[in-house]
């Protein structure tokens, strides 16, 4: 137990605009690996944290894209191929009788693309997580605005980004380790 | 007095100091008068030179061009009914589009004058047993599709219509001055009965005045598809308005880049929504196969109109399923206003094929020789069809479209310029102003 390594710092703020102003001026100072805990949404926050679009959106256009396909591919082998029978006239692979079966394929395929995508950007679910060895954090869910920074932060260290923190109004600046 | 007697709701002078509220005492007149003028002389050139082909491109301008109008007055409501708070600085533009509906019952004229042409099939339909061309089915609906009822129908649409879009603007428009929250709370609670009877109204009148076209025909959706489409438009039309205010330096801080990503979100939805209702009643027919359903679509591979409905499915959805998916285009002041013109264009053609293939049409003919004249144009190419549209579609299918459309710019200009710019003293203005996408 003795051989901890640091995983970053982190500080408690009261209100949301008391955090948007901290996130700004972190970010302003170069620092990359910086996060919000908030116990609600906080409009541009993430822009205040200088937070690129998400990537979870190309996840869910290829499985999306993938849904399609694959109902395609089965619809035609199913009714075309395998098991090949004309209903009151209708050809075999008549398009407009797949149309619903693709949505939903895709529907389907779009929504795990979305919760699964997001589960692995965020490398969930984890039993753990370093942060909670902070002594506030549970108000996180309640009525305390947090901010982290990364120990693998290039310009992270723990005495100045420590005090920077104090300097800018956070309160309960603690070095989490993991 | 109540406690909320004394609450008033903070102006935008306060909130925003720099958005300008009103426009400038005549500014936008040239504008105004150019577009209404644009659109007289459309219609006048069309009237002129139409004879009966004018009342039915009438037609398909007049519907395209009063579903914008009715979905402004749809958009208002729900933005009432859900409390809405992002969209208050663009609410006043849609009540001025509103606004124009009066006008509209003016612009119905024409339609009265060629009610005989344009509802021949039904209006002149013989319905005794013991004469030769007897029609059963129009002899059972003629309760319904009589002249009378259809007449008493029109009054009834546009009593409520007009009320209701008067109702919502002026109360508005009274709250600028007053700054009572109570006026919102009291348009919320009309929003309710008044989108039931908005929805049953535009349902019926699309029965009315585009389905009876084919008095055989009949599709329960059919309502919703209009709908659909139309408040498609009402988004395409906003977006424009809104932008050329914006160059002339209106609205700028007040619609902001925000607020037409979400403006063009909903301009994508309900471009999704019309191909989903559309489809709905498509698949629906195609399956059941039934004679009596299927020869609507039938008529509409003849003469050509099938290229119109292939450039439907690709110009109603693929194209801009595609180009208005991205972000980055509805963030983009000129990639959005491209889609929305496109749209428009699109819109109006939507009219023309639920319209113009009945002109003259097959409605008298027995249904064999329909099912012959069908089977023979199935295997025609895209080219072909598409040649044979641009041999007998005439410019007043989109003359009357873009007269009636500039008519309508320009009395929505007129209202803009005679109130303020957005509901300075809604309660909800600053939420509006501040309002950020995720």
């Amino acid at each position: 137990m003795s051989n901890t390594t640091k995983w970053g710092i982190v500080a408690e703020f009261e209100s949301p605009a008391a955090i948007f102003k901290a996130a700004e001026k972190i970010t302003a100072q170069g620092y990359t690996k910086v996060d919000a805990h908030t116990p609600f949404p906080v409009h541009g926050l993430d822009k205040a944290l200088r937070q690129g679009p998400s990537h979870l959106g190309w996840i869910v256009i290829c499985c999306g894209a993938m849904g399609i396909c694959l109902a395609q591919l089965m619809m035609y082998w199913m009714n075309a191929v395998d098991s090949t029978s004309w209903v009151s006239g209708k050809e075999p692979y008549a398009w407009p009788s797949t149309i619903p079966i693709t949505f939903e394929l895709m529907v389907l395929l779009s929504g795990f693309g979305a919760v699964f995508g997001m589960f692995g950007i965020n490398r969930l679910p984890r039993l753990h997580h370093p942060i909670f060895n902070h002594s506030t954090i549970h108000r996180a869910t309640d009525d305390r605005f947090f901010l982290s920074v990364e120990a693998t932060d290039p310009k992270f260290d723990s005495t100045q980004t420590a005090r920077f923190l104090e300097s800018i109004g956070g309160k309960h600046v603690e070095i989490v380790e993991e | 007095m109540t406690a909320t007697a004394n609450l008033t709701a903070p102006s935008l002078e306060q909130l925003a100091p720099h958005v300008n509220p009103r426009v400038k005492e005549g500014d936008l007149g040239t504008a105004q008068m150019v577009l209404l003028g644009l659109g007289i002389a459309l219609i006048g050139a069309a009237w002129a030179m139409g004879g009966d082909h004018f009342y039915f491109s009438y037609l398909v301008g007049f519907m395209g061009v009063l579903g914008i109008c009715l979905c402004a007055l749809f958009f208002t409501m729900v933005q009432h009914i859900t409390r809405a708070g992002w969209s208050i600085t663009v609410r006043r533009l849609a009540e001025n589009i509103a606004g124009t509906l009066p006008f509209m019952l003016l612009l119905f004229i024409p339609i009265v004058v060629g009610f005989g042409k344009i509802y021949h099939h039904w209006a002149h339909a013989e319905l005794d047993p013991l004469k030769a061309g007897y029609d059963a089915v129009l002899h059972g609906k003629s309760s319904y599709l009589n002249s009378t009822a259809f007449f008493a129908r029109v009054g009834v649409y546009f009593a409520i219509w007009i009320s209701l879009a008067l109702i919502f603007r002026r109360g508005s428009i009274k709250q600028d001055q007053t700054g009572d929250p109570a006026i919102s709370l009291r348009l919320s609670r009309i929003a309710a009965p008044g989108l039931l009877l908005f929805a049953l109204s535009i349902t019926f009148a699309a029965f009315d005045w585009i389905m009876s076209l084919d008095p055989h025909w009949f599709s329960t959706i059919f309502g919703l598809t209009y709908f659909a489409g139309g408040y498609m438009a009402f988004f395409a039309f906003v977006i424009l308005l809104a932008k050329w205010l914006g160059t002339k330096g209106y609205l700028k801080d007040a619609i902001t880049v925000e607020h037409y990503h979400d403006l063009g979100k909903l301009l994508f939805a309900f471009m999704v929504f019309w191909t989903y209702t559309n489809f709905s009643q498509y698949m629906l027919i195609w399956y059941a196969n039934l004679p009596e359903e299927t020869r609507w679509y039938g008529d509409r591979t003849q003469n050509g109109w099938g290229a119109v409905g292939t450039i439907l499915l690709f110009g109603h959805f693929f194209i801009p399923f595609v180009y208005l998916m991205s972000r980055h285009v509805k963030r983009n002041g000129v990639a959005l206003s491209i889609g929305a013109i496109f749209l428009l264009i699109i819109h109006c053609m939507d009219m023309q094929f639920l319209i113009m293939p009945t002109m003259g049409g097959h409605a008298a003919e027995g249904a064999e020789a329909v099912h012959d004249a069908h089977e023979a144009v199935m295997n025609i190419s895209f080219g072909e069809q598409m040649n044979q549209y641009m041999h007998h579609v005439s410019w007043m299918d989109f003359g009357c479209f873009v007269g009636l459309l500039a008519i309508v710019a320009g009395l929505t200009i007129l209202n803009v310029r005679r109130t303020n710019l957005v509901p300075v003293r809604d309660p909800r203005l600053a939420e509006s102003l501040h309002f950020q996408n995720l």
